[in-house]
């Protein structure tokens, strides 16, 4: 094959971005900016993982810090997504992203609203709630959820910008624990499906860009880990196999062998 | 300069009379467009910051953007 062939071939293979609302972005993995062990690495993992959007939760100043998240996030090549974390019902989650929106001058909005600190498991009537009076507001909003089907139509119903199921419980690196549920909110979703919470390593991001999602949100899969940076890479690497794969069509899988060279004519 | 008692996230503080936000925002050394300000838990706007003046009493929470992703 000619050099030529080559690169006309990759070019046929370049996939269109992914659309959030107004924004397009070229890499599928959104990450989050907590636990790591420094500013310095939180820069470097970002870089290494390719992301073009990262999440960030907003606190009271604390006056005694002497650097800053955001000398180390160069708004020219992230999106900020501010974060509802944190909150545990809907008044609470519309406060945080009213404020958001003032640093962030974005009416884009993760809404995470938990029910407990123990299971951090979504609520999902706070979550409605809080949905609701923040698209009367203009936000767009990005729904946390659970991996429940039902709500998470509920939710693409109401007007969320992106549905986006846990995995697995907050932090816990299980992976994907219910790929059905996931595969059935992919079948009646219109709206990109991200799944965020529960990424452990590389194969559960690949797992669900296999899958269909849309996208994949991981923080501690990346932080948490021994080395961040390389962690980073593996899950560029992970997003890039397991969305190509689903693109390509994965052949079903069969009881019998079916040999990979001919049978006859020896 | 005469002083007033304001609450600064949560802590009493005495700060000199008659500040806008701006001016307050300046004495603790934080950049306007990095922070979110309530008073009384009012959400000001940033464009008001320099006009709106802080009174005696005055419960005030400034805050940013912190790492923290999917899970704090």
């Amino acid at each position: 094959m000619t050099q030529a062939n080559v690169s006309s071939t990759n070019s046929q293979i370049e996939e269109e971005p992914l659309k959030i609302g107004d924004i397009t972005l070229h890499s599928r993995l959104i990450v989050g900016t907590g636990k790591y062990k420094s500013f310095e690495e939180t820069e470097q993992a970002l870089a290494e993982s390719g992301t073009e959007m990262v999440t960030v939760a907003l606190r009271r100043v604390d006056f005694a810090a002497e650097d800053h998240l955001l000398n180390h996030i160069d708004p020219k090549k992230y999106i900020i997504l501010p974060n509802t974390a944190g909150c545990y019902n809907a008044d609470d989650a519309v406060r945080v992203a009213r404020l958001g929106r003032e640093v962030g001058n974005s009416n884009l909005v993760k809404l995470e609203v938990l029910a407990d600190p123990d299971t951090l498991l979504p609520d999902p009537v706070e979550t409605l709630k809080a949905l609701k009076i923040l698209l009367w507001e203009g936000f767009k909003v990005m729904t946390y959820t659970s991996d429940d089907p039902v709500m998470a139509k509920r939710l693409e119903d109401e007007g969320s910008t992106c549905v986006m199921p846990a995995g697995a419980p907050i932090g816990s690196g299980q992976g994907i624990l219910n790929a059905n549920n996931i595969r059935i909110i992919l079948e009646r979703a219109r709206v990109p499906i991200i799944v965020d919470a529960g990424v452990g390593t590389a194969t559960d991001v690949s797992r669900a860009f296999e899958l269909g999602c849309q996208a994949v949100l991981l923080n501690t899969g990346i932080a948490g880990a021994k080395d961040p940076i390389r962690m980073a890479r593996a899950m560029k690497h992970a997003a890039l196999a397991g969305r190509n794969a689903f693109l390509a069509g994965r052949i079903p899988k069969k009881l019998y062998a079916t040999a990979s060279s001919p049978q006859m004519d020896f | 300069m005469k002083i007033m008692t304001i609450t600064l996230n949560g802590k009493k503080q005495e700060i000199g009379e008659n500040l806008t936000i701006s001016q307050f925002l300046e004495s603790l050394n934080l950049h306007p467009r990095r922070v979110a300000v309530e008073v009384n838990r009012v959400i000001i706007k940033r464009d008001e910051f320099e006009r709106h003046p802080l009174r005696e009493g005055d419960e005030i929470e400034v805050l940013q953007f912190v790492g923290g992703g999917a899970r704090l």
